[in-house]
């Protein structure tokens, strides 16, 4: 009740930072475009390529919202106001709260972004593979809200930019967002222990092809919250005693 | 310790002592603060006037001893809505106007003063429509004030309010916390100058190294620290007769440079006049007040004194 009008204050700022939309939005676009486009008519493992592409595109960029949003706690951390919050009867919860909620609507932003480009590239799908795609995009997206929080207090606001840069492209690129990038042997083993190939794999439930979602998916993106979440909670500690 | 919320419970801190590495921060406190009370922490920098709010506020954790704000712990107290905070540090957030922010903070709190209340108490009306991360240095204080009043707490802390502020905003600051302490909450603030603590406060708690040297009403520690010293050249000058100036109470003589001690602006004043009327051959003539740097020195060092003759006599 109290949280949630904070949560719409939070949403309000969130659709008035321009920069921060504007990026986040049209990211995924312009590499969506610039690869698939030229490679409209082709086929990657089997599906059209601007279908496949489209998946991989929006799993990046759902990655990249929910990830920045909770990284954006650095820099509230940096001008005191985590500190004047944590005077007011504000739940920490509700806070870490607010900031998945927005990333959430971020990546959502993004999902619509990507489906209306898919279509103009000639993407086609039911609306019950619309809803599996986006559902399960939404589900794999857990750990890396996680993710973010735990950057927003480890991460200084001056090596915000590479670090979540480089860390979410790097998932994206071995998660297999880009393009396939292991299809047998101890590497595909290695990678599926990440959660951004279930990710990828999530935006590819629509094509209906790997049946999506199974236990080991589950497991993985379990461990992967847990895991973060323990480090969120023991930097976010370490990071309220200070001083 | 009583643990339910009472709001004429006042707050009481017992024993507070918080190191940082082999820096002892504070080192013992003890203090009361009945409800209602406007309280000066007065202190130069790293008396550990910043700590102790920190520990009041429930920001930092005491190594050992206790606060109690109205009869819960702080964190207890925070969650209650009972206390609204200036921290020395910080500055507001982007992309939401005056208004939208003391709003959003003002939800936060059970029972919180009305939005445009707010805004009028701190008199930031005018700027209210104003992106909150686009004012001027006074204009940023005011609101950072109007947040820590919005939820309507029952007990205020303010680290050093105006630390950043010139002479015009500091006043205007202080005529709005004078409405706000009227509306009888309990104020405890924290600053290095001495005429705010006088101003603004019904009792001092003088801090140096981490301890209260004195606690008191504003004018017996004006008494104690407010001294002013007039220097001047005379040639020639004889102790004997200066020691006779109106409000004078020591003298020191360094070449032609005499040194007045007296032991505030009134008797400075006197003492000036006299000074001027008897001795009209004096030049170079400064007044400036002895300082709260070199008052603590004094008080502490006496303690200092006391701390050394304990341990030889043990």
């Amino acid at each position: 009740m109290k949280g949630s009008k904070y949560t719409r204050f939070e949403i309000l700022r969130t659709l008035r930072s321009r920069r921060y939309l504007l990026f986040s939005l049209a990211f995924p676009l312009v590499l969506f475009f610039t690869v698939a486009g030229p490679n409209r008519h082709a086929r990657l493992d089997g599906v059209p390529f601007p279908l496949y592409y489209m998946t991989g595109m929006a799993a990046w960029g759902t990655m990249v919202a929910v990830v920045s949003s909770g990284a954006r706690i650095a820099g509230e951390r940096t001008v005191g106001w985590t500190r004047q919050l944590r005077i007011t009867p504000l739940k920490t919860s509700a806070y870490f709260g607010a900031k998945v909620i927005c990333g959430y609507l971020m990546a959502v932003l993004t999902i619509a972004g990507m489906c209306l480009a898919g279509t103009t590239l000639g993407v086609r799908l039911s609306a019950q593979e619309w809803l599996t795609m986006i559902t399960m995009l939404l589900a794999g997206l857990i750990p890396f809200a996680v993710l973010g929080i735990l950057f927003g207090h480890l991460v200084k606001v001056d090596s915000l930019g590479p670090a979540l840069g480089g860390t979410t492209s790097l998932f994206a690129l071995l998660g297999g967002a880009y393009g396939p990038i292991a299809s047998s042997g101890v590497f595909l083993a290695l990678v599926k222990c990440l959660p951004s190939y279930w990710l990828v794999q999530a935006g590819k439930s629509a094509l209906g092809q790997n049946g999506w979602p199974p236990a080991e998916a589950w497991i993985v993106i379990a461990v992967w919250t847990a895991v973060l979440g323990v480090l969120a909670r023991r930097v976010y500690q370490r990071d309220t005693a200070r001083v | 310790m009583d643990s339910s919320y009472d709001p004429r419970g006042g707050i009481r801190l017992t024993g507070l002592t918080k190191a940082y590495g082999d820096v002892l921060a504070v080192r013992g406190i003890d203090l009361s603060i009945a409800a209602g009370e406007t309280v000066a922490l007065l202190g130069p920098n790293g008396a550990g006037k910043t700590t102790t709010i920190d520990m009041v506020l429930g920001l930092a954790r005491p190594d050992h001893g206790s606060v109690s704000l109205f009869g819960l712990p702080p964190c207890e107290a925070v969650k209650a809505g009972a206390v609204g905070g200036m921290l020395q540090t910080g500055t507001l957030i982007e992309y939401l106007s005056v208004r939208e922010l003391v709003t959003m903070v003002a939800s936060l709190y059970p029972h919180p003063l009305g939005v445009d209340e707010t805004l009028g108490l701190t008199g930031i009306d005018d700027i209210a429509d104003r992106p909150a991360s686009k004012l001027s240095g006074g204009q940023t204080q005011r609101v950072r004030f109007a947040i820590a009043l919005a939820g309507d707490p029952d007990l205020l802390l303010l680290d050093e309010p105006t630390v950043a502020l010139d002479v015009e905003g500091r006043r205007d600051f202080w005529g709005a916390m004078r409405a706000v302490a009227s509306r009888g909450k309990t104020v405890l603030f924290a600053t290095h100058y001495l005429e705010e603590a006088d101003a603004y406060s019904d009792r001092i708690i003088l801090m140096a190294r981490g301890t209260i040297v004195a606690d008191a009403p504003p004018t017996e520690i004006k008494a104690k620290v407010g001294g002013r010293k007039i220097t001047a050249t005379l040639p020639g000058a004889d102790p004997e007769v200066l020691r006779t100036l109106a409000g004078v109470n020591n003298v020191e003589l360094r070449g032609e440079v005499i040194t007045l001690s007296c032991p505030g602006s009134g008797s400075s004043d006197r003492a000036l006049r006299d000074l001027l009327n008897r001795l009209p051959e004096v030049r170079d003539i400064e007044v400036r007040g002895s300082g709260l740097e070199e008052a603590f020195l004094e008080l502490t060092a006496d303690e200092n004194e006391d701390d050394n003759r304990a341990r030889q006599m043990r």
